[in-house]
């Protein structure tokens, strides 16, 4: 979780996105936000995101996006 | 049949009840789209605004294409705004254009009021809603003539300071003729747009469609992140033709998506831009086998293309795709440094003459005096033509083949060098999806920065056997994501910025 809430930190920097429920939806995370989130994810982990994991609902929260995580690993 | 709008007309009258322009939220059928233009220009008409610019601050969306209709029936041009540009560059286009009016939404009034515009505001829910006076409309297109501006579109100068692009009626409709005959665009097509309406690519596209009786289909820009959702998008609205840029072709090729989904209706993908990798346009042809490619290229300033080539042998990836002939209804001259027409084979400028070349450059006549010239290769009577700023040549067949900006091309160790070159033979590298070279002047190094699932040694590796040594990059980086800007290409500005300073 607070590895998750760093890299989007990175990404999206100076911003409190650890209650937001609509990252994509609301567009606070754009094409270019996700392609860098997603390598950086994959790097942090060591999980693939395949494209059958890139949907909006996967990357909507940090605990979706954690969830998304969890499952890979596994 | 003098302006787009009076094109427009025809086509909107055969097909009341089609779908003309449509995302994922609303669609307007050519009906409703002629109505709501009307409507929009009727408005625009009673502010007594003549040939004068309307900024479109809007989103890509159906009720967009309805106000750049709009802005032509009321006799004025309009310049699509991107209410994601920073207020400043907005304030500086604004400086340019002076625009008689804006049309914009309530959401975005507050961005609108941070760019310091202080004219006339419409709302476009409202205007669109406006009934159309047809006696004022019928006034307006009897003093409209086919040399008057249709839009103005801006592109970054080299400077930093946005030129706008001024394009005419007949200028579109000269280019359209063109891109209808060669693509064979008819009612029929179902046209998947990826471009932005505020890049020359989405004319293309745009008119092609509205002259034709086919359908635009606004793919959500948000799709290109969730690339598996853009497919499904597509298949859904049966979208058989595509005119997209080369990134946006890669994200499919390197996540080898069409394992997943493979929109079947899909007939022909075309491409301009960027230069386009052949290793990804491979991944495309082999899921696509019976479709028609084709490589388009030309600037704003030529109304989109000058030239192409349709795609009718196999290539390796180490091959460049030619740019082809030019256009019908277009010539290209390669032009020597001497001003002479280049031999067979030889390095020269790119000009464009005919009817897609546009005027100018709104409010720079110095600008427009440096690239809109004389034709060089005669002196007889008054001639402009386009002189593009690239570098061309001719192959065995007689096609063209890019070779790259003026602006491009380095000078290291004493030698001339095409950073594209080096690019191309990064492209080659397998698992590699996309790569910018850069050059330091100051320091005199060439840097290399891509994206890929390869290491930095190996890449470097690849080069040494592909490249001569004063061609090798000084530093190559690997790079968690390439960036991209707004219209989709590689982001050099921010690369530049970033890695050289």
């Amino acid at each position: 979780m607070e590895t998750i809430l760093e890299i989007l930190a990175e990404v999206k920097p100076g911003l409190d996105l650890s209650s937001e429920t609509e990252l994509v939806d609301s567009g606070i995370l754009d094409s270019m936000a996700i392609i860098q989130l997603v390598a950086r994810l994959s790097d942090e982990f060591d999980v693939e995101i395949t494209p059958v994991d890139l949907v909006p609902e996967n990357f909507n929260s940090v605990q979706a996006i954690e969830a998304m995580i969890r499952r890979l690993e596994d | 049949m003098k302006t787009l709008t009076d094109h427009f007309d025809r086509i909107a009258a055969l097909y009341p009840d089609k779908k003309a322009v449509s995302d994922e939220q609303e669609t307007l059928t050519y009906g409703e789209l002629a109505q709501q233009a009307k409507g929009i220009g009727t408005a625009l008409a009673r502010t007594g605004a003549k040939r004068r610019a309307v900024s479109l601050f809007l989103h890509k969306t159906p009720r967009c294409v309805a106000a750049m209709l709009g802005t032509s029936y009321s006799g004025n041009f309009y310049v699509v705004t991107d209410p994601d540009m920073p207020p400043e560059r907005i304030r500086m286009t604004y400086e340019t254009l002076d625009p008689a009016a804006v049309i914009t939404e309530p959401a975005l009034l507050e961005t609108l009021r941070q760019t310091g515009f202080s004219g006339q505001v419409f709302l476009i829910d409202e205007v669109r809603c406006e009934a159309p006076d047809p006696a004022l409309l019928q006034e307006v297109a009897s003093q409209a003539l086919s040399t008057d501006p249709l839009y103005c579109l801006f592109t970054s100068g080299s400077t930093g300071v946005p030129k706008g692009t001024v394009v005419t009626h007949a200028n579109v409709i000269a280019y359209t003729d063109w891109f209808i005959h060669a693509f064979h665009i008819d009612s029929t097509c179902i046209f998947g747009s990826q471009t932005p309406f505020y890049f020359s690519m989405s004319v293309t596209d745009l008119f092609g469609a509205l002259r034709t009786g086919a359908e635009l289909v606004i793919l959500p820009k948000k799709f290109f992140a969730f690339p598996i959702r853009l497919l499904q998008f597509m298949e859904q609205r049966q979208v058989n033709i595509i005119y997209w840029v080369p990134s946006a072709l890669s994200i499919i090729a390197n996540a080898d998506l069409f394992r997943y989904v493979r929109p079947q209706t899909l007939k022909t993908v075309l491409f301009a831009g960027e230069v386009m990798p052949v290793k990804q346009l491979n991944y495309w042809r082999s899921f696509y086998p019976d479709a028609l490619f084709a490589n388009l290229f030309g600037p704003t300033e030529t109304t989109d293309i000058c030239t192409y080539y349709v795609v009718d042998r196999p290539f390796q990836e180490t091959e460049a795709l030619p740019i082809g002939r030019a256009c019908e209804g277009c010539q290209v001259m390669v032009i020597g440094p001497d001003g002479k027409e280049c031999a067979p084979g030889e390095e020269g400028e790119l000009y464009v003459r005919g009817p897609f070349v546009a005027p100018g450059y709104y409010h720079a006549p110095d600008k427009t005096a440096a690239a809109f010239v004389q034709n060089p290769l005669q002196q007889a009577y008054p001639e402009i033509v386009y002189k593009t700023g690239d570098i061309v040549r001719t192959n065995d067949r007689g096609e063209l083949i890019y070779c790259g900006r003026v602006d491009h091309q380095i000078k290291h160790f004493g030698y001339r060098i095409e950073l594209g070159e080096i690019e191309a033979a990064a492209m080659a590298v397998d698992q590699v999806f996309a790569a910018a070279c850069l050059f330091d002047a100051a320091g005199d190094r060439i840097l290399l920065l891509y994206e890929g699932k390869v290491p930095e040694e190996d890449v470097q590796t690849a080069l040494k056997d592909r490249l001569p040594g004063y061609m090798l990059p000084a530093m190559v980086k690997k790079l968690a994501a390439m960036p991209h800007n707004q219209n989709g290409k590689i982001d050099r500005s921010r690369l530049k910025a970033e890695y050289i300073g």
